[in-house]
Order: C-alpha cells, then sequence, then structure tokens
C-alpha cells in the first residue's frame, strides 16, 4: 500500500452510494478493506477465527451506525474505532484479548539498542563507536532475495516475535501504510514514542534480513 | 545527543528511523548525512533499514479473499430492508 490519501475520496464516494443502498459500493468498501480489518484484529485476538469473526462483526457495526457516522473522522478511522470496540467486546467475553493497554505500555524490549554493541569498536578505543563487524556488501538483488519463502517466514517470525506494542506500530505503520499520526490517535501514542517503537520494531526485522540481504563471508579456514 | 560534531556508526543507527521519518533537528540531520558521505557500511545499513521497510510492506499483498462476502453481502440486503 503505498498511497493512502488519495483513496479518501473514494471511500467517500463509496459511502455516500452505501447510503442509497448501492449493494456494489459496500462490497467494494469490503474488497478494499476486509483484508486490513482481519490483520489488525489478529493484534488483539491472536486467533486467525476470531480476527475474521470480529472483522465481521465491524462490517454489521458500519451498517448499524451508518445514519450516526458525520464525516468528521475519516471512513478509515471510524473504521479502527468499531474494530477495536469489537475487538475489546470479544475479549471480555472470551477473557483471552491482549489487553489494549499493551499497545501503548512501554515494554522491556523499547530501550534495546538498534544494533548489539559488541558489533562496534567499544569505547576508551580509536574509532570507538564505529563498526567493529561492519554489514557487509548487499547481494546483486537483494528485494528478490527477501520475496523467498524461507526469508517471508523469517520476517514473519521476526514481527511476531516483537512486544505487542512495536508490532502494534510496525503492522500499522509498514504493513497497512498508515500515517504516524494515524497511528499516534489509533494507539494512544504520543509522536515521538511512537518512533521510538517502529524504530526498534524495524531495527529488529533488519537483523533478521541480513542474512538473505548480505553476501556471504568469503570461506576461508581460520 | 554526541558530545561532537562528528556522529559515530552506533549513534547513527539509532537515527535512521528519525530521519527517514524526517524528525532529525537541521543540526543532526546535517551531522547524519555528513556521516553518510564517508561510511560506505552505514550506506548499506540504511539500505537495509530501506529493504526492510518494503519487505514488511509486501505483506499485506499476500491476502486472502474476503470469506465472508457473500455473508455481509445478505446482511446488507437485511440492513436495506429494514433501514
Amino acid at each position: 500500500m503505498t498511497a493512502t490519501a488519495p483513496a479518501e475520496p473514494n471511500d467517500r464516494m463509496l459511502l455516500l452510494a452505501v447510503r442509497r443502498g448501492d449493494e456494489a459500493a459496500f462490497a467494494s468498501l469490503i474488497d478494499r478493506y476486509h483484508p486490513s480489518l482481519v490483520r489488525i484484529a489478529t493484534l488483539f485476538v491472536r486467533d486467525y477465527e476470531t480476527a475474521e469473526e470480529v472483522a465481521q462483526e465491524t462490517w454489521i457495526g458500519v451498517l448499524k451506525g451508518l445514519d450516526r457516522f458525520e464525516e468528521r473522522s475519516s471512513f478509515r478511522t471510524w473504521l479502527f474505532s468499531i474494530l477495536t470496540n469489537q475487538a475489546k467486546r470479544r475479549g471480555e467475553r472470551e477473557r483471552r484479548i491482549v489487553p489494549f493497554a499493551a499497545l501503548s505500555r512501554p515494554a522491556d524490549g523499547d530501550a534495546e539498542p538498534a544494533v548489539d554493541p559488541d558489533r562496534f569498536i567499544p569505547p576508551g578505543e580509536e574509532w570507538a563507536g564505529y563498526w567493529a563487524s561492519p554489514p557487509r556488501d548487499l547481494v546483486e538483488n537483494p528485494e528478490r532475495a527477501l520475496l523467498s519463502a524461507e526469508a517471508q517466514a523469517v520476517i514473519d517470525a521476526a514481527i511476531a516475535a516483537l512486544p505487542p506494542n512495536q508490532q502494534a506500530v510496525i503492522r500499522l505503520r509498514d504493513v497497512e501504510g498508515w500515517e504516524a499520526a494515524d497511528v499516534c490517535n489509533a494507539l494512544g501514542l504520543t509522536a515521538t514514542h511512537q518512533r521510538v517503537l517502529l524504530h526498534r520494531a524495524r531495527s529488529r526485522v533488519r537483523q533478521a534480513i541480513e542474512p538473505y540481504v548480505e553476501q556471504r563471508a568469503v570461506l576461508a579456514d581460520g | 545527543m554526541g558530545d561532537t560534531d562528528v556522529m559515530n556508526c552506533q549513534e547513527f543507527v539509532e537515527l535512521v528511523t528519525d530521519y527517514l521519518e524526517g524528525a532529525l533537528s537541521p543540526a543532526d540531520q546535517a551531522r547524519f548525512e555528513a556521516h553518510l558521505d564517508y561510511c560506505d557500511p552505514c550506506i548499506v545499513y540504511i539500505e537495509e533499514m530501506r529493504l526492510t521497510i518494503g519487505a514488511v510492506g509486501r505483506l499485506s499483498e499476500r491476502d486472502l479473499a474476503p470469506a465472508a462476502r457473500d455473508q455481509l453481502l445478505a446482511a446488507f440486503r437485511d440492513w436495506k430492508r429494514t433501514a
């Protein structure tokens, strides 16, 4: 998802048509947002089936609330707020939700360095803080290298291993393509904290892709 | 950040996201870009961050067809009848 902004007028037009009872317009909104709703719901419920149900309930919520929606916020923002309410309600019923607060609360990993300090020349030495073990040159076509099933699985695993707050931020920003301000609003984060979480999350995923994008060291005997 | 004008690699890697987000002060941005001018490993590093962002972004392409489409459209028809 590159351009999120140009989609806005289109949403509004679709919404107008939905209000007039246009089924195709509702289908277009579903096609546009349902996969994203399911993915975002998994941030809260961590179980694909439940996420799918929460996403479906969200659409029912859209129909029920359509009369009251005054378009002071974007459709997407409204949709997300319905989703979080549905997810919370579901979590209260089943008591297995990821607490919403966990998505904005500082976690242990927030203060971790982007790169293992051992890879830099230690303090006190000449060139302290410069690479001791620098990244190797990139392979010929690193984008293609990252498309392999193995690399994709490694990226998935790296994201899944992140603390909930970092995972929420990297998924909303980099998977769903949201603007920073929208993520701050949705998760109740300050701009600075949002950037810190994004930085930790991206840094950890970067670490995971190193073996796929860097040339292998020349094999030497000792 | 650093107490000298010169940015080292360890500081650089911590400021990459702020740089990409356009959140650095003008002074830090100048120090950051000066570092990039001479440090080849950090050029690789920032490129790896860009590759990371691109690869994570492609996860949205792995889409499942909405399983519930027909069900939701039926709900829409109900809503239309009662609205």
